[in-house]
């Protein structure tokens, strides 16, 4: 009957995930929109855009090889197993011993990996400029990332998501300089990692200041529907994972009943309401930066991740 | 067991010899190559028996050659059995690819007899056990790898760094020389008396340093990496790859068999000394390795990083051993050897697949190549894999063994010492950023490469390599698989070298559901390869399929789109200099001194606009140059003793006459 409970929970995460990372981004679009007091597109617009693209043919580059073809599945598979494995609205997830937090990063690094030499493989200009940018912004939040992640692994002794959010729910965790640093860290590269404001505009088409846009420049149809939905599910694993590690109230526990899971479930909600106007807010009060500004920018995440560390026995539990 | 394996190194001894008569022969380089394979191949095989199925046996053979009083020793426990694995993994696949690859070589006469030396000296280095033994094998070694890096000599290139080659190696073996020289002071030359003597605090400490100077400048640790960029990428490819991906390594052992083995217990301060050497390696090698064009030489700098990561490991073993923590140190030793072991497999394989498109295009420099993918498609994809494997991304084995490293630094709260617990997190933070400007440099690599259009028109007329070389690479790509996603298997193959080596292994893995690895508790962290692999692999899949069918599945060919302006001059793409300016203009204006000069035409002038960029070695130039400037100013005055007269020198031995009478009086 357990079995039966976890597996079905994971399902459930599986596809939780998948349907609401469109929605996320809508509704970011939505908030922001509406705070330029324009009407916005939309909140399942989304959705429409991907079925469409879904539909169309793919025009590939004469040049393209098989690899070029590969690798939006790829990247959609990458992304959607760790953002399977990010605890949502209950902690148990039958397969969250498969990857670790580290491991979860790795594979989102596959993916951007990937990502990149997708940029690279046509040969255009566009393409190079773009994946050149992404590993330049990856070469620092990745290792910030990591070391927010040795943060928090190091105060919850675990790297293992389940446990690191059961601890961050109990008493035991304090209150803890560190942690808002790891905070403020984890924020500024989910900011970075998902291409977002001020480190790249997800709505622009000027070509000499896109980064990611740049790098799939040369995708069409459905395997553009793939890219597309890859980055909205790592949006909503970012949102997820902030929320798991530092918003961990409600989350429902390992062993909890179907009505609880069904509690957990509204409060995640609540909780990628709440993360997603705050993105949409601070996206609209802050201009892009240039590109070489950004490496100041994600210096102060890794700075910061890297006091956390060492100041971990700072204010222990107050 | 012994008997094998000496009777092998003989063979490749014999090998050598008849490489001379082979090497004017027209098949003889298959025949000597072939031959090396074999041998190779049951020395791994034996090895590998001896370490999964006898590993508490130590069977031990004394020779009556060398110093007349002591004979040569040799011995075969679980530590050289893991090496002697190593080695002969990596040299029967190098030995496999040159069948193939080693029938283009121009000169087969200054290759084919020094290449199964080489390989009976890496052996031997690893066999010997006793000082004078190791020290020989050693510089046998280092002698005969110089000559391969000298092979093709009417490089000016080449004969420098052979030159420079040279010089860091006597270097190294002089700190050895010292260190055992140190060690046998009070017990003699056999490693078994210098294991049971018991050197004092300072004596133990010292020959610690010495050793990681011979070792490291072996290695390739910073700041002693000056020669190894230069070396590696000269010699023919396959000795390349064996030069970085096997004898870095026995250097290792090298420094694994002194500090662990012979050496007393560890004092905390030996692991700060290691630490701090190792985690800059490890950032400045790939900082190094992103700025080149040249593919080998990339891939040369790139292992000075891994050697940086093995390092780091094996200063958290000292760490946690000298604090009493061995169960942590078991982790740390078995991640920095798991990393010995993978880094053999995945740098041999990207330095075959260097050589297969060396052969085809005649090209290292990566501005000239591009769009390989669609003429070397196999070469391309092991290719792919050697990049995934080496840049730490699962479901490769390269992501294994540093998640491990990581695992034993998160374990640094452990530690009572409270310098330590600070530089522990500290030299973490200097892997994660090798971890991501390693996946930054072989986006590049293979980017540039083997991606985009043709930049030359050998690159545009490129073919796929021989069949050999092929298998060669395969081999590998698939142990790096296999090694990514049942790395239970071989950590527990290393449980008697950590047993050995540090008194405590880690948790037995194989048998845990689904071959999942757990390093200490599964409350803390669990990796399962397998599962990754297959959830990728199920929802890649699913999701094709459900496109395609309920989609679309049509596809048109059409120009590329560039946002309206494609080019079709080849010359648009990004190159290698252009990809890593971002990351050379954000680090490199502090650590290169890296500058851009530009320089603008007059108006009206229809000259075009140039752009340098000048970058310098900073290391090199505040410690080597000037010790080469003193050497040079000393040389210099010294000269001119050869120019003196009879009388001068019969006055010059009189005076050393009478200061000698005067030492033995006094």
């Amino acid at each position: 009957m357990t079995a039966l409970r976890d597996m079905l929970s994971q399902g459930v995460q599986m596809c939780l995930v998948l349907l609401l990372a469109p929605l996320l981004t809508g509704f970011v679009r939505k908030v922001k929109a509406r705070l330029l007091r324009r009407r916005g597109p939309p909140l399942l617009q989304p959705y429409r855009d991907l079925v469409r693209l879904m539909r169309k043919d793919v025009v590939l580059a004469d040049n393209a090889s098989w690899l070029f073809r590969v690798i939006p599945y790829l990247m959609f598979a990458g992304t959607w197993v760790a953002a399977s494995l990010v605890p949502t609205f209950g902690n148990g997830l039958l397969f969250s011993w498969t990857a670790d937090l580290i491991a979860i990063i790795a594979l989102l690094g596959s993916a951007r990996f990937f990502q990149a030499l997708a940029g690279m493989d046509v040969g255009t200009a566009f393409g190079g400029i773009g994946s050149s940018r992404e590993v330049m912004i990856a070469s620092l939040a990745e290792p910030a990332m990591l070391i927010t992640v040795f943060s928090v692994a190091m105060i919850a002794g675990s790297t293992q998501l389940s446990y690191v959010a059961e601890f961050m729910n109990s008493d035991a965790v304090g209150l803890r300089v560190s942690l808002g640093m790891a905070f403020v860290a984890l924020t500024i590269v989910a900011l970075a990692e998902n291409a977002r404001i001020p480190v790249d505009n997800p709505a622009t088409h000027l070509e000499l200041t896109m980064v990611h846009e740049a790098m799939v420049l040369e995708y069409s149809g459905r395997h553009l529907a793939l890219v597309d939905l890859s980055s909205q599910l790592k949006l909503l694993l970012y949102v997820s994972l902030i929320a798991c590690v530092f918003l961990p109230w409600g989350t429902a526990a390992a062993d909890a009943g179907v009505a609880r899971l069904g509690v957990g479930a509204l409060i995640y909600v609540g909780k990628l309401v709440v993360l997603g106007f705050l993105l949409a807010l601070f996206e609209t009060s802050i201009a892009k930066m240039r590109v070489f500004r950004i490496p100041e920018f994600l210096g102060a995440a890794l700075m910061l991740a890297l006091l956390a560390t060492l100041l971990r026995f700072v204010s222990g539990s107050l | 067991m012994i008997a094998v394996a000496l009777w092998s190194v003989a063979v490749l001894l014999a090998l050598a010899l008849a490489g001379v008569v082979l090497s004017t022969r027209p098949r003889g380089s298959v025949i000597l190559y072939g031959g090396c394979l074999l041998t190779t191949s049951t020395l791994c095989v034996t090895a590998l028996a001896h370490l999964l199925y006898f590993p508490q046996m130590t069977p031990s053979a004394t020779l009556p050659i060398g110093l007349p009083w002591l004979g040569a020793h040799f011995r075969l426990d679980a530590l050289s059995a893991f090496f002697l694995v190593v080695v002969n993994l990596g040299g029967a696949a190098a030995s496999l690819f040159a069948v193939g690859y080693g029938s283009h070589e121009e000169s087969p006469g200054r290759v084919l007899p020094f290449y199964p030396a080489y390989l009976a000296g890496m052996n031997t280095v690893v066999l010997a056990n006793d000082a004078f033994s190791f020290l020989v094998a050693w510089e046998f070694m280092s002698l005969t790898s110089w000559a391969l890096v000298v092979s093709h000599h009417r490089e000016a290139e080449n004969v420098r760094a052979g030159y420079v080659y040279l010089l860091m190696a006597s270097f190294g073996t002089l700190t050895l020389l010292l260190a055992f020289g140190l060690l046998a002071s009070g017990a003699g030359y056999d490693f078994d008396a210098i294991r049971a003597s018991h050197p004092s605090a300072a004596l133990a400490g010292t020959v610690m340093i010495l050793a990681l100077l011979g070792a490291g400048s072996k290695a390739g640790l910073v700041p002693l990496h000056a020669w190894l960029p230069l070396a590696h990428p000269a010699a023919p490819s396959h000795v390349s790859g064996l030069m970085s991906g096997v004898m870095t390594k026995v250097a290792v052992y090298g420094f694994v068999r002194i500090v662990f083995d012979l050496l007393p217990e560890p004092v905390w301060w030996w692991s700060v000394v290691v630490l701090l050497v190792g985690g800059p390696t490890a950032t400045l090698g790939v900082l190094y390795a992103l700025m080149q064009r040249d593919i080998k030489r990339l891939l040369a700098y790139s292992t000075i990083e891994n050697i940086g990561i093995i390092f780091t490991g094996l200063g958290l073993a000292l760490a946690f051993k000298a604090q009493g923590l061995d169960w942590v140190a078991a982790l740390a030793l078995t991640a920095a050897l798991l990393h010995v072991f993978n880094h053999a497999l995945f740098k041999s394989l990207l330095f075959f697949g260097a050589g297969a498109v060396l052969e085809v295009t005649g090209e290292r420099d990566m501005e000239k190549l591009g769009g390989l993918i669609h003429r070397m498609p196999k070469t391309a994809f092991v290719m792919l894999v050697g990049c995934v494997a080496i840049s730490a991304l699962p479901p490769f084995n390269g992501f294994v063994s540093e998640w491990l490293t990581f695992q034993a630094i998160l374990l640094s709260p452990q530690l009572p010492n409270w310098g330590l617990k600070l530089i522990v997190p500290a030299v973490g933070g200097l892997l994660a950023l090798a971890a991501a400007f390693a996946a930054a440099c072989f986006v590049k690599l293979y980017g540039i490469s083997f991606l985009g259009r043709p930049r030359s028109d050998v690159a545009a007329s490129a073919h796929e390599t021989d069949r050999f070389s092929l298998v060669a690479m395969f081999a590998l790509a698939a142990l790096c698989l296999v090694a990514g996603i049942l790395p239970g298997l071989f950590i527990d193959a290393l449980a008697p070298v950590s047993k050995a080596m540090v008194g405590n292994v880690m948790p037995h893995q194989t048998g845990l559901d689904w071959m999942t690895i757990v390093p200490i508790a599964e409350s803390r962290s669990s990796y399962n390869g397998l599962l990754v692999l297959l959830f990728v692999a199920l929802s890649g899949m699913a999701a094709a399929s459900a496109i395609h069918r309920l989609a679309s599945d049509r596809l048109r060919r059409a120009p590329a789109w560039d946002c309206g302006y494609p080019d079709p001059n080849p010359a648009i793409q990004y190159s290698a200099s252009s990809f890593s300016q971002p990351i050379r203009r954000v680090f490199g204006s502090v650590i290169f001194a890296a500058r851009e000069i530009g320089e603008m035409p007059p108006p009206l002038s229809p000259a075009p606009a140039r752009l340098a960029v000048d970058m310098r070695d900073l290391i090199w130039d505040v410690l080597y140059a000037p010790i080469a400037k003193v050497v040079g100013v000393v040389t210099e005055r010294i000269n001119m003793l050869q120019f003196l007269t009879i009388r001068s020198y019969l006055t010059l031995v009189f005076a050393a006459l009478i200061v000698l009478l005067l030492v033995v009086a006094l």
